[in-house]
This record gives structure tokens, C-alpha cells and sequence, in this order.
């Protein structure tokens, strides 16, 4: 099937199979901040923003993504460099393969959520998994990138 | 899931003719659980664009339509104040929001997921399901149904009413299944008691809720023995998750905390 995806402002079109995910179809595409985790939904590093909202690429098929925008890491570069400084001070960084995906999981988060409560932070961020920091250090960090914001 | 097709239909009759043509043609929900299956599907039938994705309120009800994901039903503030919040509750339970944002209301009813935490909660309050041909029918029928005609869920309709309400989740670790999951209402005196995962779909404790509804009084004497009668009831069982005796245990304990809470 020939499909038409805007993948960071680019309309792309790719070829795919009916039972093809969006994880492999956008990881063929060479964009590999998409990271390929735990396959089954739970962990949340191969989140991407579907029309601004977070959905799992590992979950959702290509075709349900046509006609969508889609946006990775790549699309948001500038406010992933001001939440990089943050998780670099706050030593919520170690192997960083859950970076984009959260990066992208709290960009959405501040578009559906006005002043995000800590419980609503953490509500929020529940579906992706770290293996390295505990998520304190990480919670702090987005709390001192959403002040920066106000 | 193996899927030979997909069609992307634009009208609810085009969606139930394609249906018709195959026994292996399927409708597709959010396709979140797809994974789960090793089946082969002819062609997978997506309703994205039969318009399908409203929740309206009318003032008795909230009527939400099938391919309304969970996160909407999550978010409405209607059903965050209603019964306790128990439905927004239990799909709140549901993985992370990017999943959510995936699972559409109608396939989280068609699969009948034995490990469902929004069919407890929708079974503990006064929920119908609005099918395409077989039109209007109680969940618990619908859940019941082995019709071999397939058909399309068009929409689920809740009624607004008063009561209290309980909704707890028993799993393992975060993300995970439920171990057991229990719904209990209160609507002036009537109970209803409703254990799912069990890990078998949910369904009415039916003998706990006749002893419970019969008493004049609902001490914490009756609760217990409203748990044990469900304990005994229900069928329980076995699987990678939990026992059958851990989860009988657990559910009369949750069950007896369900009733606490909604007794006041």
C-alpha cells in the first residue's frame, strides 16, 4: 500500500504492508531517535506525536498514521536542547535511550495540560519507562523546563 | 495479527458491507492490541472516517461512539464527576497516555477482553451498547452474545444516574494487566458487585448482590459475608499473573473494601 505521512513538515510517502508499524516504517526512513523498545506498549521509547498527541509507534499501524502529521525528535530540536540542559544539570541522563521519547511525551503534555501539577506530571509520564535514573532527577528537570516556559 | 487488506471505509454501510464479505474481514479499533493475536485478518476495516468519534451529552445520558479513544473518555469531566469517577478511573489505569491516545472505546468492547478495566467499571453503572443492525442492548447482553453475524458497534450510551461508586485494579506492576479488577456500585441500597479478570471477562457477583440487596441493614458483618458469597460464586482461575486462591483471596478483600467505601 502507498501511503502519504508529513513526518516533521515533510510529506513523505512510503510503501508499506496493511500489518506494518509505524516504528519500522519510520526507523526504514533512517530516523532512528525512534527507538525500538519493549514491542508490547509498555514502555514508551518509540512514543511520537501524532497530531500533537503522544501515541507508541510499536503500537500503531502505518496505515492509521496516513493523512496525519507526525513528528519525532527531529521536529523538535529546539525544545529538546532546553530539556537536555536540564536533564544534563539535574543528572537525569545516563544512557539517554528514553530521551526523545520523553522529550516528546512532555511536549504533549504541555499542550493538553495547563500548569501540570506534579501529579499530573508524573500521571502523565507513566507510560515510559527508565532504567537508569529512578525518575526524580528526570522529574525535576521537566519541572524546572516547564518554569522556564512561564 | 497477520492483515492481508485494509480498507478505510467512509461510511458506516460501506464498513458493514466489506464486513459481510469475508468471514476473516475484521473491524480494527485503535489496533492496540493486535499483538495479541496470531490470526490472520483478510482485510482489517478501519472507521476513522465514518465519523464516529463524538461524546455527547444529553441530560440524562453520555452517549460516547466507538472510535472515541480512551483517553477522550478519560479527559471528559461529565464522567470524571460521575459515580465516584470509577470510569474514569479505571481507564486511567491503562497503560501510558500514548497507548490511550491509541484504544478506541468500540474495540475495547468488541474484544471482550478478559482482562478489561473498562468493561468492570461500565458493567458497575448503567451502560447500553448501540450495535449497527442489532441495534440498542445492555452491556451485559452484548457481552453475553455468540451471534455468529457480525455486526458494528456504533456507540455506548451511559445513563447519568446518582450513586457511589468503586473501581480498583489489583496488578503486579505498573503497566501490567490486572491480576483481578473490581467494580462496585451503590445506587440508593442497590448494590452491584462486578469482578473482572479473573481472570476470565468480568461479570456479576450475582448471588452476593441478592444477599446484599436483601439485607435492611449493611453492617461490615453483611460485607463480609457479601465477600464470602462472591468468593464462592465466581468462577476463578489460574494464569501466568496469579492463582486461582490468590486471586479469590483478593477479590473478597477488595470486594469487602468496595462496599466500605460505598456505604456511607
Amino acid at each position: 500500500m502507498r501511503i502519504n505521512i508529513e513526518v516533521n513538515g515533510n510529506l513523505k510517502t512510503y510503501d508499506v504492508a496493511p500489518d506494518d508499524y509505524l516504528l519500522d516504517t519510520l526507523r526504514a526512513d533512517n530516523i532512528f531517535s525512534i527507538k525500538r523498545g519493549c514491542e508490547t506498549s509498555s514502555c514508551g521509547v518509540c512514543t511520537v506525536l501524532m497530531d500533537g498527541k503522544a501515541v507508541q509507534s510499536c503500537t500503531i499501524l502505518s496505515v492509521k498514521a496516513e493523512g496525519h502529521k507526525i513528528t519525532t525528535i527531529e521536529g523538535h530540536q529546539k525544545e529538546a536542547k532546553k530539556l537536555s540542559e536540564h536533564f544534563g544539570h539535574q543528572g537525569a541522563d545516563q544512557c539517554g535511550y528514553c530521551n526523545s521519547a520523553l522529550a516528546l511525551t512532555v511536549h504533549a503534555m504541555k499542550d493538553e495540560i495547563k500548569e501540570p501539577t506534579n501529579e499530573d506530571i508524573k500521571e502523565y509520564l507513566v507510560g515510559n519507562l527508565c532504567r537508569c535514573t529512578g525518575y526524580e532527577a528526570q522529574h525535576r528537570a521537566i519541572k524546572l523546563c516547564l518554569e522556564d516556559d512561564e | 495479527m497477520e492483515i492481508v487488506n485494509y480498507f478505510k471505509a467512509k461510511t458506516i454501510e460501506e464498513a458493514y458491507e466489506k464486513l459481510q464479505e469475508d468471514k476473516a474481514n475484521l473491524i480494527i479499533g485503535g489496533g492496540a492490541w493486535l499483538r495479541l493475536s496470531s490470526k490472520t485478518v483478510e482485510t482489517a476495516i478501519d472507521l476513522e472516517h465514518v465519523g464516529l468519534n463524538q461524546i455527547k451529552e444529553t441530560k440524562d445520558t453520555i452517549e460516547i461512539d466507538a472510535y472515541v479513544t480512551l483517553r477522550e473518555v478519560e479527559k471528559n469531566e461529565t464522567l470524571k464527576n460521575l459515580f465516584s469517577g470509577i470510569v474514569s478511573k479505571g481507564v486511567n489505569g491503562i497503560m501510558g497516555v500514548a497507548l490511550r491516545n491509541l484504544v478506541t472505546v468500540g474495540g475495547s468492547i468488541a474484544g471482550k477482553y478478559s482482562f478489561s478495566d473498562f468493561i468492570t467499571p461500565l458493567l458497575a453503572v448503567n451502560t447500553e451498547v448501540v450495535m449497527y443492525k442489532a441495534g440498542k442492548m445492555p452491556l451485559e447482553d452484548f457481552l453475553k452474545l455468540r451471534s455468529r453475524e457480525k455486526d458494528i458497534i456504533l456507540k455506548i450510551i451511559i445513563k447519568k444516574e446518582e450513586m457511589l461508586g468503586y473501581y480498583y485494579k489489583m496488578k503486579k506492576t505498573g503497566l501490567d494487566f490486572a491480576v483481578v479488577n473490581v467494580g462496585i456500585t451503590n445506587q440508593d441500597g442497590h448494590y452491584k458487585i462486578i469482578v473482572g479478570a479473573r481472570p476470565s471477562l468480568a461479570t456479576f457477583a450475582v448471588k452476593a448482590m441478592e444477599f446484599i440487596n436483601n439485607q435492611k441493614e449493611v453492617t461490615e458483618k453483611v460485607m463480609e459475608e457479601t465477600a464470602k458469597i462472591a468468593g464462592e460464586e465466581l468462577k476463578f482461575g489460574t494464569n501466568s499473573k496469579a492463582g486461582k486462591e490468590y486471586r479469590t483471596e483478593l477479590a473478597k478483600v477488595y470486594i469487602r473494601r468496595g462496599l466500605k467505601e460505598v456505604t456511607k
